[in-house]
């Protein structure tokens, strides 16, 4: 496993580079090095020599991937790809266009992103997984099919809706928890609550059927009519044996997206005044702000690596006939 | 997912409210809560120049002047000043002037500021001479610093800061303007550039070069030299851009290993302002805190007739500030900014177009008024035309909509009449507006009321108020133009007019429609040309548009500030100026370098009269409209007088903080039965899927 994972992860470096290229490549396309001047220094009394000051300051005054008029490796080395790009690898994201450290920033707005995004997963998935069971333990009966028209309700309903409608009954006309807002600590729990609590029903649906349908399909095997047969009641069965056996496709999407927690949720965090990381990238791209792009691109690249290479290892973990080599 | 919501009562055994987003411990104090949209990107004042800059270092900062909180028009009082500046005009050969002196004679003003002695900076780090002498990294953050210290305010700060505008590394946005007019700026900066250059990585030491327009009299007085005369200087001394910076504050953010932990002075500014910085969380919330040793201001005790009567004066005399904090909560998105106004959590807000109709009941005459359900909470509504323009500018230099031909004209005024900006006030800014009838706010010097300010191109005057002309007049002058009934007369082609905009999306659908509408009326086809806001700036820069929309905000409240966006030599093409329609009328510029450096007088308005109305003949613009600022305060807030250029106006609020805490818990107490009920609901489930299992497992 150990050659496995080594190998995996030498392949992650081409793809990064490749991810990195192509979000230079898109940015660049769009923005120019004068625009992302402008739009950081702002409209009023803006100066081509305060836009060529701010470029130089910030390395953008050189070529964009080949700097014809260096020498040897310079050429590709006095480039802003290369500046900008290079320092990732080893995890120095360096300096937004504001001059505000990148990575102490990801750091400082990964805590309250956890916050939310830890228990939503961690709840969210054992209240969906209880419910698919509950639908697959009452199958073909009024309470499964009550619970299939509840989830494709729940499906059918914009997510901005469980915010606005969330904020305005739990916290407006009930008082339960504030509308929005931020603390640390243990004082964070009255303000993350009603996300929490959003952020699962608003999966209630479309996870819950999905597991339904996997446990009804395991459901149908012999393993479970013998599982029967030898007198198992049916919780047993649905508990011990399905389950289990059933964990392989759900493990297929839930342990990819464990390391993309980190990277929050622009919606939830934008409404509940969350200091996560959700808004961060969409800011950055607002405020035509490379550094931050290209930092959030890669970190969200690699933690989709690092994903799905969790992915593979918790197949061996509940499958034993899987062996990565 | 219900057990969840049980434990929220564990989060509120501080004794609070349960949806209180603040402290139990907080309840009883003198702080004012309000909210911030979007992170400031500065705090030096050297670099910061937005509002919403602007909202915080007004009140950390102490420039010179500031304008008067309570009179109308605008007026400049000293701040940190002494007195108003003594300005001596000299001559070429720096001979003295009368003050009466023809501007053309004027070669150099002279301005003379006396501070006043005592101030004394906000506690800070960077006072104590041993704080630069820690290990780097030894600090995370400002708070690990056990030791602060404060120092009183010298003009040499206040030299120090305008030589701070041309620092190589930082981006002044006033740079520009500033090496025009004070002496040696432009060199100065030169000189800076060069020594940066040379030594990259060492301190740049700014006293060591010499700046012949700025000079530290003594510990408290300083001497700005600027070249010829320009009244408008003084609007410029009120801005943060002037506030005294400490040279060792700049010194002490250069350590090593400072930048890294995002401790810079563009980031925990040190001022001498009634207020400091204490926290500094731009993602979710930042707290301005009384400075302990500000001393030198007290609330006015004059003010405008009704001043007195509406309470403005109940303060009089008292020292500012006049709460202890300021508590600025990140709020993005309006509907929560709106709720938590509502349940008390802020003391003041906007209102947003989604709960305008809930907020503001319009009378049959326009006047608008808070509704019954916000009277009821003694909400109180305070508008006031904000001193902006938002207007739709005409390229000067396009062949078909620009030029000064008669004919070009005609199609300007054409268009100009059939653009109903009332209307479009009405829709999409629920009425928190007004037409423009120039370029010129009210509440700015030039601007008149009544029938001798209106624009009678566009306009008829119907008892003292603006009356649309009718589409009509619009379709006669298009004719006259050469395009009756939208069709050229040469080509037998319809005219087609192109109109480039950031607007899009489908929120901005409607207004575009709306447009295209307009245009419709005297039968112009428009094409909207709706581009991201990169393109859009360099159609702009290229002259490569027909029609845009843009808007303005004064940076000080005189007519020259807005004239100057219409000022030949500022033509955004030929010079990369501001003047983004490339508009050039003789005439027009010659009487705007003439009124520009005149004091307010009958002779400046006779001259600006005459400006505005070559402008209106015109018409580079349709004028558009001056917004309107609606905000809304509850009842435990006094002090509130809309002040559009005062930036520094929070100091002068003050809080009832045992009003405010007996409402909230009046308005927010918890509803419980939704939790037991649910509780009891999801009981009684359990217990009936319960018994169906057993029943089933028996049956098997």
């Amino acid at each position: 496993m150990i050659a496995y994972l080594i190998r995996r992860i030498l392949y992650a470096i081409p793809i990064l580079i490749g991810v990195n290229l192509l979000t230079f490549a898109l940015f660049f396309v769009v923005n120019t090095p004068d625009d992302m001047a402008r739009m950081q220094l702002g409209i009023k009394r803006v100066t081509q020599e305060a836009i060529d000051k701010w470029k130089q300051q910030r390395g953008y005054d050189k070529p964009l991937l080949v700097n014809s008029a260096a020498a040897g490796t310079h050429k590709l080395t006095d480039t802003i790809f290369w500046q900008k790009s290079a320092s990732m690898f080893v995890f120095d994201f360096g300096y937004s266009d504001d001059g505000r450290s990148i990575g102490r920033e990801i750091a400082k707005r990964m805590g309250p992103s956890l916050a939310i995004a830890l228990p939503t997963f961690l709840i969210g998935l054992l209240v969906y997984v209880s419910f698919a069971l509950l639908m697959t333990l009452f199958r073909a009966t009024a309470l499964d099919m009550a619970g299939v028209a509840l989830c494709v309700l729940l499906m059918s309903v914009s997510g901005l809706f469980y915010i606005i409608g969330g904020q305005f009954v739990v916290s407006k006309l009930w008082h339960l928890v504030p509308i929005s807002g931020y603390a640390g600590g243990t004082d964070s729990f009255k303000f993350v609550v009603l996300p929490i609590l959003i952020g699962i029903m608003g999966g209630v649906g479309s996870s819950s059927r999905w597991y339904r349908t996997i446990f009804l399909e395991e459901i149908g095997k012999d393993y479970v009519r013998t599982a029967r047969a030898k007198g198992l009641s049916e919780l047993r069965v649905l508990f011990t044996h399905v389950l289990k056996n059933a964990m392989i496709p759900i493990l297929t999407g839930v342990v990819v997206v464990i390391p993309l927690l980190f990277m929050g949720s622009l919606l939830t965090e934008s409404f509940f005044g969350i200091p996560g990381l959700g808004s961060y990238t969409i800011d950055a791209i607002n405020s035509q702000d490379f550094s931050v792009v290209r930092a959030m691109v890669f970190l969200g690249s690699v933690l989709y690596i690092v994903g799905l290479i969790l992915t593979d290892i918790s197949y061996t973990m509940v499958d034993p006939r899987v062996r990565l080599s | 997912m219900l057990l969840i919501l049980l434990l929220v009562p564990l989060a509120a055994c501080d004794g609070g409210l349960w949806n209180n987003p603040y402290p139990a411990s907080d309840e009883g104090k003198s702080i004012l809560y309000t909210a911030f949209t979007e992170r400031p990107k500065h705090l030096d004042p050297a670099q910061a120049y937005s509002e919403n800059e602007y909202e915080f270092l007004a009140h950390i900062y102490s420039p010179p002047l500031q304008y008067h909180y309570l009179k109308r028009p605008y007026q400049l009082v000293p701040l940190a000043a002494d007195a108003l500046p003594t300005v001596t005009y000299l001559d070429s050969n720096r001979q003295p002037l009368p003050d009466k002196a023809e501007p053309e004679r004027i070669a150099y003003s002279v301005y003379e500021i006396h501070i006043r002695p005592g101030m004394r900076y906000q506690p800070h780090p960077a006072f104590i001479p041993a704080n630069h002498l820690l290990k780097p990294g030894s600090a995370a953050t400002l708070g690990d610093f056990a030791q602060t210290g404060t120092r009183e305010v010298t003009a040499a700060d206040y030299a120090y800061q305008i030589k701070r505008l041309v620092h190589p590394q930082l981006h002044t946005p006033i740079a520009g303007v500033m090496s025009e007019y004070i002496v040696g700026l432009k060199d100065y900066a030169a000189a800076l550039q060069a020594a940066a250059k040379a030594h990259p990585d060492e301190f740049l030491d700014l006293n060591q070069y010499p700046l012949p327009g700025v000079e530290a009299v003594d510990v408290s007085t300083y001497r700005i030299t600027i070249h010829g005369k320009y009244p408008q200087f003084a609007y410029w001394l009120a801005m943060p851009f002037f506030s005294p910076m400490p040279q060792e504050a700049e010194r002490f953010y250069a350590l090593p290993g400072m930048k890294e932990r995002n401790l810079t002075l563009d980031w925990w500014p040190v001022g001498s302002g009634p207020y400091y910085l204490s926290q500094n969380d731009p993602n979710r919330r930042m707290v301005l805190t009384k400075n302990p040793y500000y001393d030198s201001e007290n609330y006015p005790s004059e003010g405008e007739a009704g001043d007195a009567a509406a309470g403005l004066l109940a303060d009089a005399g008292k020292p500012l500030p006049l709460v202890d904090s300021i508590v600025f909560s990140l709020e993005k998105e309006t509907i929560p900014y709106w709720n938590k106004f509502l349940q008390g959590f802020y003391d003041a807000s906007g209102i947003s177009s989604d709960s305008f109709d809930q907020a503001v009941s319009v009378g049959v005459s326009g006047e608008a008024t808070v509704s019954e359900a916000m009277r009821a909470q003694g909400i109180v509504l305070n508008t006031s035309v904000s001193t902006s323009t938002m207007y739709t500018g005409f390229n000067m230099l396009d062949p078909v909509t620009g030029g000064n031909s008669e004919r070009a004209r005609k199609l300007r005024r054409a268009i100009a009449i059939a653009m109903d900006f009332e209307e479009f006030v009405s829709i999409f800014a629920n009425g928190r507006g007004i037409s423009a009838q120039s370029p010129i706010p009210p509440g700015i010097f030039g601007h008149r009321d009544g029938c001798e300010g209106i624009n009678r191109y566009v306009y008829d005057c119907v008892r003292d108020l603006p009356v649309r002309k009718p589409i009509a007049e619009a379709k006669r002058l298009l004719a006259e133009a050469g395009y009756p009934g939208g069709v050229d007369a040469k080509t037998r082609q319809p005219l087609v007019i192109h109109f480039d905009t950031t607007s899009t999306g489908m929120g901005n659908k409607s207004r575009l429609d709306w447009l295209r509408k307009q245009f419709e009326k005297i039968g112009v086809q428009l094409d909207v040309r709706s581009t991201d806001y990169n393109r859009f700036q360099d159609k702009i820069r290229r002259g490569d548009t027909q029609m845009y929309f843009f808007g303005w905000n004064a940076d000080y409240p005189d007519p020259e500030n807005f004239f100057f966006l219409l000022h030949g030599p500022q033509g955004k093409v030929k010079f990369s100026g501001e003047n983004a329609s490339n508009y050039s009328e003789p005439e027009f510029d010659r009487l705007f370098e003439q009124m520009k450096n005149m004091d307010n007088s009958p002779a400046r308005q006779a001259i600006i009269d005459r400006m505005l109305e070559i402008l209106r003949r015109d018409s580079p613009w349709l004028w558009g409209y001056h917004p309107k600022n609606y905000v809304l305060q509850h009842g435990w807030l006094h002090n509130i007088k809309p002040n559009i250029m005062a930036n520094n106006r929070l100091k002068y609020w003050r809080v009832d903080a045992a009003q405010r805490d007996r409402l909230r818990r009046e308005w927010n107490q918890p509803v419980l039965w939704p939790l037991w009920a649910g509780s009891g609901l999801l009981l009684l489930f359990g217990v009936w899927m319960w018994r169906v299992l057993r029943k089933r497992e028996e049956a098997r």
